[in-house]
């Protein structure tokens, strides 16, 4: 066959033609996104509505409408009508970070914070030099925070009445999260065991924290606990508050724990009896490494929890972030001003709390080693 | 190569205790139980010690004695005379109230967000992440005081009383609460409510007869018509029948107050609303997992066999994803109820705030009251958990 035979032989591939108009570009995004069918057109009109009917209000509100400079609501009023009173929190906020800490000492919870930020250093980056180093040295953070807020050997005494704020939050918060994941491993893997006795006595536990109310157990370590102390032995209320919150933040953890221990294929637990491990090398090198990796969403949700109840305290009389809104509206000049105060407070939480759940997000990801 | 000589000792050893992995699970064992008895004992024995030092006894005979307090919102009679028992147990119908109506809300909320989280419109899906990551990250007990507050704010007093527009009149808002039509039973309105419950128990019976026909022939029939008819149609023609006995009690503005209706006190409302609204973006995040969950080959095949899509969704997939859905979403519920307790900062009067809140500082019995409360809630969670265990054993996987 020669190729005179045929009209046309194509010698060349032919170039690609483009696509569809209106199938690319922001156009075609768009119809894809947007407006593919009658229910998303009213959707997409009603959600754009809602936007633009409540985003420029918003950010003028607390932009461009708002004052900074006044020393009562009314002045403020005064100024501008629809625009946030931030003058409240300019005049408060060391209030609203430190409670009532003598000011002269405030240089005591800030070397604090600083200090859990240098600690918190190499439990977040695992590639530091000298990582197991640095652990060491962070394992002293505890002890020195809490010489630095309470005072005592060489620095003024500092009562737990006077805490207040950001700073009891963060007491409560960071104690507390650190303290229930060692103890929620314990109960988890009690719970898991083959040890009767030790495993129900775990199952009790943790079903009774979880079957309650966190506000139950801070009455409990409000009204009640003098009462099962020996005589003369009293507790600090922080302190009393912190073991209950890491009491409930564990017996959940313990749960989310358990989980990931469950999830793992029965095969590690034999491949690591066949290595001819102990219960704990085993633990240490095989299992918990891989269920506490599967548990991550789960433990960083509990501690975002723990987070989110410390202003449980309220209730019991501390003066949390969220206990300070009512002495500042009880102030004649501050009455009513609780829009700015309670979204000053929202967006603080949010923003720890957010970073958490992104930070986990990211170590999920890290993690990520294509099997579970 | 050296062979030991020396003979195996066969005799117990007191290192075996801890060496021996034969004796070792006794050893732990009888030591944590040791260490748990010790600690209760002396947690008891110090009770005990304390409050015969502050000479208290330990009855609960305080329960029958007058309350001496009023409770602004309540379902059974109630007042100020009526035993602390009584009080205790407004609070915890209040309790059950308030997790009841939050969680219908939450369900509701929740879902469709979940859904519209998933739509594949770009603006809708981001402005669900929004709404979730938004709520899901502020304090619940932030929210219930924020809404509290807005509440107190934004409706004005009785006397200036906000009405409903659309039939007017029905329903007042106030900086107090809420003010809806009751009902009104007389005559033989017996017969109506035992009609309903009939027809209630008549379509659940149907509906179970259609699936068991549909399994063995494979027909359909138009279920939801059916059950609509039956639940609606025999209450109607009864209702009618005995001349309307059931009524409306609408509220009627007063020169202070409102008169008649039902009242939906702040507290109430504002924990509700909170409630829900925190609640819902944990629903969303539930259902949004268990639709992600139904892997895209079970829709194909269901689409293979010729299923539309409403049958798909109903056959195939929604059985498969409640499975997911159902335990964490009860769990969530039970979080709901325990949430309520958060009433007791908006002066909501739920079990924390009777028998845990007044009971507790006018009697002075501290011990009783958090035990009973501690008791109750626990119950609650318990049964709840009990309710979601037999349920996972029923659809769980079998042969897997």
């Amino acid at each position: 066959m020669s190729e005179a035979n045929f009209a046309f032989v194509a010698t060349s591939e032919k170039p690609q033609l483009p696509p569809p108009q209106g199938t690319t570009g922001a156009v075609g995004w768009m119809r894809e996104n947007l407006f593919s069918s009658p229910l998303n057109i009213i959707l997409t009109l009603l959600s754009a509505y809602a936007v633009f009917s409540t985003v420029p209000g918003i950010f003028n509100w607390a932009f461009v409408n708002s004052v900074w400079n006044a020393t009562s609501l009314d002045e403020c009023r005064a100024m501008t009508q629809d625009g946030a009173c931030w003058a409240v929190i300019r005049e408060r906020y060391p209030q609203f970070l430190f409670g009532f800490y003598p000011s002269e000492l405030y240089w005591r919870p800030i070397l604090a914070f600083v200090l859990l930020g240098v600690a918190l250093v190499p439990a977040l980056w695992d590639g530091m030099p000298k990582r197991g180093a640095a652990l060491m040295a962070s394992m002293t953070f505890p002890f020195v925070a809490f010489w630095l807020i309470w005072g005592g050997f060489g620095l003024e005494p500092v009562s737990s009445t006077q805490l207040g704020g950001l700073l009891l939050t963060m007491i409560i918060g960071v104690s507390g999260i650190s303290f229930s994941l060692p103890i929620g491993i314990i109960l988890a893997l009690s719970r898991s065991s083959n040890l009767p006795i030790v495993k129900s006595l775990a199952v009790m536990f943790i079903e009774f924290i979880r079957g309650v109310p966190l506000i139950t157990l801070l009455f409990t370590a409000h009204v009640l606990l003098n009462y099962f102390l020996p005589k003369g032995v009293n507790f600090d209320i922080v302190l009393r508050v912190v073991i209950m919150v890491t009491l409930f933040a564990s017996a959940y953890m313990a749960e989310v724990i358990r989980g990931g221990l469950a999830a793992l294929p029965k095969g590690q637990y034999e491949a690591a009896d066949a290595l001819g491990l102990g219960y704990w090398q085993n633990m240490r090198l095989i299992i918990l490494p891989q269920a506490l990796k599967i548990s991550i969403p789960g433990i960083v949700n509990t501690f975002i929890g723990l987070f989110k109840d410390t202003t449980l305290v309220l209730i019991i009389g501390l003066m949390d972030p969220l206990g300070l809104v009512a002495p500042t509206l009880a102030d004649q000049r501050w009455n009513g001003i609780f829009v700015e105060l309670y979204a000053f407070i929202a967006f603080m939480f949010f923003i720890f709390c957010f970073a958490m759940s992104r930070y986990s997000m990211y170590l999920e990801r890290k993690l990520h080693t294509g099997h579970r | 190569m050296s062979v030991s000589t020396v003979p195996a000792d066969t005799s117990f050893q007191f290192s075996q205790l801890w060496r021996d992995a034969r004796y070792r699970s006794y050893t732990i064992q009888i030591l944590a139980l040791v260490v748990a008895l010790s600690v209760a004992m002396m947690l008891v024995m110090n009770a005990v010690e304390n409050l015969k030092e502050l000479g208290k006894d330990f009855s609960f005979s305080f329960l029958f004695e007058p309350a001496g307090y009023d409770i602004g919102q309540m379902l059974v009679e109630y007042s100020s005379a009526s035993a602390h028992w009584k009080a205790a147990l407004v609070g915890l119908l209040n309790t059950l109230l308030v997790a009841f109506l939050a969680c219908v809300t939450a369900t509701i909320i929740g879902v469709f967000v979940g859904v519209l989280r998933l739509s594949n419109n770009w603006v809708v899906s981001r402005l669900m992440a929004v709404y979730i990551e938004g709520v899901r990250n502020v304090p619940l007990l932030l929210q219930i005081l924020a809404w509290y507050a807005v509440f107190i704010h934004v409706f004005p007093a009785p006397k200036l009383a906000v009405k409903s527009p659309v039939i007017e009149g029905a329903v007042y808002a106030t900086n107090r609460g809420f003010y809806i039509p009751g009902l009104t039973f007389e005559g033989s309105y017996q017969v109506v409510v035992a009609t309903l419950i009939a027809s209630i128990i008549g379509m659940v019976v149907f509906r179970r007869w259609a699936h068991q026909r549909q399994e063995a022939t494979g027909q359909i029939l138009a279920v939801g018509w059916i059950s609509l008819g039956i639940l609606v149609l025999p209450t109607f023609l009864v209702y009618f029948a005995s001349g309307m006995p059931i009524g409306l009690d609408y509220p009627v503005a007063g020169k202070f107050n409102l008169k008649g209706g039902v009242k939906i006190g702040t507290p109430l409302v504002a924990l509700w609303f909170a409630l829900s609204i925190y609640s819902a973006a944990f629903v969303a995040e539930i259902v949004r997992a268990g639709i992600m969950a139904i892997s895209k080959g079970q829709t194909e095949a269901a689409y293979a066999l010729g299923l539309r899509p409403r049958r798909t969704m109903s056959l195939i997939v929604l059985p498969q994803s409640l499975r997911i859905i159902i335990p964490p979403m009860i769990s969530n519920y039970l979080n709901i109820t325990k949430n309520s307790s958060l009433a007791i900062a908006v002066g909501y009067m739920d079990l924390t705030g009777t028998l845990g809140g007044i009971t507790l500082n006018q009697t002075g019995r501290e011990m009783e009251c958090m035990l009973l409360l501690m008791a109750t809630y626990l119950l609650i969670s318990l049964s709840i958990s009990a309710v979601m265990n037999a349920y996972n054993e029923s659809v769980k996987l079998k042969g897997r």
